[in-house]
């Protein structure tokens, strides 16, 4: 185990005995460096793992919320969609170092496997915008259902999955051809699609219908779909988002938005085990490279809350800035 | 009669999935009255194609997602002049094979249309008229409401100024029908949040133009004449449908008071500065094909078209009769940019739906407030709930 590093130490001496214990868990974490896109402060906030804190602000382009790390470590891109662009934070430096020609009102965004080529989803006409990123230019692009959001690569990167929110449908897209060659319809608004990194299911949630549908990549078709119940609270209150799966594909991590709530799925049985009560409006998440943290960007309460993987419970909560939308983490 | 044949164009782009077979067609019929509403604001004055612009890109929308499924969708528009029968219309639109059909009619006409369109097997979409009675003692079971009732705004407009603890309300109501009516959700609004009516006032329409050259000079003068010596209120709330004098009351109440209702906060199913829940995209995908804002009736009508198209999706898309079951069977929900899913009353057909609180510029809030509570769903808590409705659906 890796010892705490002298900064952790200073801040731990002089604490009462509870918070130190309490601090503990935290202290053995490898830094990582979090990025968080704040829709409403235009502003990317920058978290240490470590500290489990916010270290610094960016400024970046108007409404922030799609976040990306590239493969290489050596930028971090966002998705400015009031700006038509996506612009690329260098990490080193934390200044923004150019944009992309994104095409309009760019949201989420997805690499390919050799971190050379960017698939965009511009909710504004309707298509999946493709880049070149070594050139930096717009080499084509695919017509989709109305409203283009979620988008999820195969392991392989053979298949792009888009979820297009208006259309309802999860769009299988082959990056060789960049021809569609399947739909699946899902529940109503479909935001966000998530592979298991064995490539056997396609995870794909919607939002306004309140469900997760569980998908056969190769058979193209729903095998399960995966409902929500909280004690308490609304059907209509339960709205899936975001999505994470540990890479043995053994539990997956649901973000249920105004429900407050993560949902922890079996990732075998598709059983709903725990819900974990977190920030307001919760959308996405990211898990710290080791796994042994989940962070979720909680919009209405302006934080991230820290889920302890193992022991699924949230250990922390961290305030970063105005309606944190999107959030990608760097092994740095 | 005005009879005016649209196919919506629509030039469906290569798709590597569009099957060899021809698509299934569905058509559906946008029948609406010709009559010109009056309006205080210039801002406000509809443009011909209101409603029917709304109607138009959820055709667009639909025939998006019809590439992939092998579906086309068209509208017809049917425009009534004064003195035309909307049954004999809607027999017209039944004989061009058309299964549904959206109305933006008054009461009457629509309940017209309803009785002749029924043994066609005609399903109505309501997508304006606000008559409680269309879903009480007139309701159909063939007639859809996508249109708010004049209670569900009501009370999305009384859940806020409770909220807001503004409790003393002075009325002022129009002296025309569709003003008394809104007054009449009003009081029962008033009543079921815990307001206080302090005292009514009626505005009379004496008629007279709305736009003149220099009538500015004679209102700055008259509303404070109307509004004073007023018991002590909180909030001056109106009731005019008809559009005579509640635009005229802000800024110029004799009392420093905040005005609701039909001008200052208006409660409504959309406003063209609505951009919660994605509804940007709604709105920039309505102005880049018409050139204008969109308005409460274009959502509306495209809500209604949404309908048919979610039911094409999840019913098989040829049958009619099917598509009508799904859309009033337990698992229809609509997304439409409001932050939930919207969902039929199964006992008088009227859509679900937040009401949001818009002051011309922003929205200022969206109803049902937080706790409110009730039962089955929230948005329950606006308009009549089941256990006192009077509908009989047959």
């Amino acid at each position: 185990m890796p010892t705490p590093v002298t900064s952790t130490r200073s801040i731990v001496r002089g604490l009462p005995l509870a918070a130190v214990l309490w601090l503990l868990p935290l202290t053995h974490a490898v830094a990582f460096t979090a990025y968080v896109s704040n829709e409403k402060g235009n502003t990317v906030t920058v978290i240490d793992t470590d500290k489990m804190a916010a270290v610094k602000t960016i400024k970046v382009g108007q409404r922030p919320r799609g976040i990306e790390l590239t493969k290489d470590g050596a930028f971090v891109l966002v998705a400015v969609g009031d700006d038509d662009t996506i612009q690329m934070i260098d990490t080193k430096t934390g200044e923004i170092a150019g944009t992309l020609p994104s095409g309009p009102d760019p949201e989420l965004f997805a690499f390919d496997p050799s971190g050379k080529i960017l698939y965009v989803a511009n909710e504004n006409d309707n298509t999946v915008t493709i880049i070149d990123l070594e050139q930096r230019t717009r080499v084509g692009d695919v017509q989709v259902g109305v409203e283009p959001e979620g988008m999820g690569l195969s392991p392989d990167g053979k298949i792009l999955v888009n979820t297009s929110e208006t259309t309802n449908m999860a769009h299988f897209i082959d990056t060789a051809t960049r021809q569609i060659v399947a739909n699946v319809l899902v529940d109503s608004r479909p935001r966000f699609a998530e592979f298991k990194r064995d490539g056997s299911e396609l995870w794909v949630s919607a939002e306004v219908g309140g469900t997760l549908s569980v998908i056969d990549p190769e058979k193209h078709q729903v095998t399960k779909k995966i409902r929500f119940e909280v004690a308490g609270l609304r059907q209509e209150a339960i709205q899936p988002v975001g999505i994470a799966i540990t890479k043995d594909g053994k539990t997956g991590f649901v973000a249920l938005g105004p429900a407050n709530r993560v949902a922890v799925v079996d990732g075998a049985s598709h059983e709903v085990k725990k819900y974990l009560l977190v920030g307001q409006r919760v959308w996405h998440m990211a898990f710290t490279p080791d796994e042994k943290y989940l962070l979720t960007t909680n919009g209405v309460s302006n934080d991230v809350s820290v889920i302890d993987v193992a022991a699924l419970k949230v250990v922390k909560t961290i305030q970063v800035g105005e309606l944190p939308w999107g959030i990608t983490i760097s092994r740095q | 009669m005005i009879r005016i044949l649209l196919i919506v164009g629509l030039v469906l782009g290569a798709v590597s999935l569009a099957a060899a077979a021809d698509p299934v067609e569905i058509k559906l019929g946008y029948l609406h009255a010709s009559e010109r509403k009056e309006t205080i604001s210039l801002l406000d004055l509809p443009s011909a194609d209101n409603g029917l612009a709304g109607a138009r890109l959820g055709i667009e929308d639909n025939n998006t997602t019809g590439k992939f499924l092998n579906q086309h969708f068209e509208l017809l528009e049917e425009r009534l002049s004064k003195n035309d029968d909307p049954g004999a219309a809607a027999l017209d639109l039944a004989q061009k094979g058309i299964a549904f059909v959206l109305a933006d009619l008054p009461a009457d006409a629509l309940l017209k249309a309803a009785d002749a369109g029924r043994a066609r097997g005609l399903l109505l979409f309501n997508v304006g008229a606000t008559d409680e009675r269309l879903r009480e003692q007139d309701c159909r079971a063939d007639v859809i409401h996508v249109a708010p009732t004049r209670s569900m705004l009501a009370d999305g407009l009384a859940q806020y100024l409770a909220w807001k603890q503004w409790r003393r309300w002075l009325l002022v109501v129009g002296s025309h029908e569709s003003d008394k009516l809104f007054a009449d959700a009003l009081r029962r609004a008033a009543g079921r949040f815990g307001a206080k009516i302090v005292q009514e006032r009626v505005f009379e329409d004496t008629g007279g133009a709305r736009r003149t050259d220099s009538g500015i000079v004679q209102i700055q003068r008259q509303i404070p004449v109307f509004t004073q010596q007023a018991p002590a209120y909180d909030v001056l709330v109106a009731a005019d449908e008809s559009e005579v004098f509640a635009a005229y009351l802000p800024y110029r109440t004799w009392d420093a008071r905040p005005v609701a209702g039909s001008a200052g906060l208006v409660p409504t199913s959309w406003d063209a500065s609505h951009d919660q829940w994605g509804a940007v995209q709604l709105q920039n995908r309505f102005i880049k094909s018409f050139s204008r804002r969109m308005t409460a009736l274009d959502m509306q009508a495209w809500s209604a078209v949404r309908m048919v198209g979610e039911s094409a999706s999840r019913a098989p898309a040829g049958d009619a009769k099917a598509m009508e079951a799904f859309i009033k069977g337990p698992d229809f929900a609509l997304a439409a940019f409001k932050g939930r899913k919207l969902t039929l009353r199964d006992w008088n057909l009227q859509l679900r739906q937040p009401i949001l609180l818009a002051d011309g510029r922003t929205i200022v809030s969206v109803s049902p407030q937080e706790g409110f509570l009730h039962p089955v769903t929230e948005l329950d808590t606006l308009g009549y709930d089941r256990p006192e409705t009077k509908c009989r659906l047959q």
